[in-house]
């Protein structure tokens, strides 16, 4: 696969990830990011927070996937940014769906941008997110 | 406290070395649900042309950590770690990071904005390998919200 094979609009991924409070701890264990925002019901409510969060981190490195699995071993991601405009909140029954949506955003000298949709029940959480893809 | 805007420019001085960890890698890897064999398995990253398995592209956060922790540290930085909202990440490659890497993190201060009573503050991590070459550079703007 080439730049000139991927075209302007295309959906190139589309999915949804299943988080739990299991989903969070795993990440912190993984990051380093102990936060206990990420994990205590009874912290959150300490400082004003409607519930447990997820790692801003853990939704930006979950978003990405799908354009990662998309490339394979064609390309690979040499920049991507985001902005975390609405908290992930992670019910300890209930957890959260995230919902993930690629589209082929810019394409040109052997990269692409791939725009990125990232929604909770329905309203966006990450602002400006933006993958670039090198190809090889 | 406010933020100090004399933050602006500073440059800090380089954190430890971080040596990326193989079992690291496919632990970061899992966090985030990547199912890429080049995240996980050496013989795959190796037929890619890498000399050990690749990390995501959000691992870099991991090698960040340490110079985000000097910037709170820094005693007249006028920042409460309990006020401080992450407000937007970039990572930008110049390679992908492997496994075996030996990597050093540089922070430096790039913007410092006021908005509504907020703190915008912006943390650049350059990311070299043990050669010195640069592998990625991180960053983070933290929102540091002002006292209600």
């Amino acid at each position: 696969m080439r730049a000139g094979d991927v075209i302007v609009g295309d959906v190139v991924s589309e999915r949804t990830f299943e988080l739990s409070r299991d989903t969070l701890v795993r990440y912190a264990g993984a990051s380093g990011d102990f936060n206990p925002i990420h994990y205590r019901d009874d912290v959150a409510a300490s400082v004003g927070l409607p519930g447990v969060l997820a790692h801003g981190m853990l939704t930006m490195g979950l978003a990405v996937q799908p354009v990662v699995d998309w490339l394979g071993d064609r390309g690979w991601v040499s920049d991507y940014q985001v902005r975390f405009t609405r908290p992930v909140l992670v019910g300890g029954a209930d957890g959260a769906t995230l919902a993930v949506i690629a589209k082929v955003g810019v394409v040109e000298d052997g990269t692409a941008r791939i725009d990125l949709t990232v929604m909770v029940g329905g309203e966006t959480v990450l602002g400006k997110a933006q993958v670039r893809v090198t190809f090889v | 406290m406010p933020v100090n805007p004399e933050l602006l420019g500073r440059v800090f001085a380089p954190a430890p070395p971080y040596l990326v960890g193989r079992e690291k890698v496919r632990e970061f890897a899992r966090a985030v649900r990547a199912t890429s064999p080049l995240n996980y398995d050496p013989g795959a990253a190796s037929a890619a042309g890498y000399s050990d398995v690749v990390a995501p592209p959000t691992f870099a956060i991991v090698v960040q950590e340490a110079t985000l922790a000097q910037l709170l540290a820094e005693p007249d930085a006028g920042i409460d770690f309990s006020r401080v909202v992450h407000g937007e990440q970039r990572f930008s490659y110049t390679r992908p990071i492997v496994a075996g890497d030996e990597l050093t993190a540089t922070l430096a201060v790039t913007s410092i904005k006021s908005l509504g009573g907020h703190s915008m503050v912006t943390a650049e991590s350059s990311i070299a390998d043990a050669t010195g070459a640069h592998v990625v550079t991180t960053i983070s703007t933290l929102v540091v919200r002002g006292e209600e």
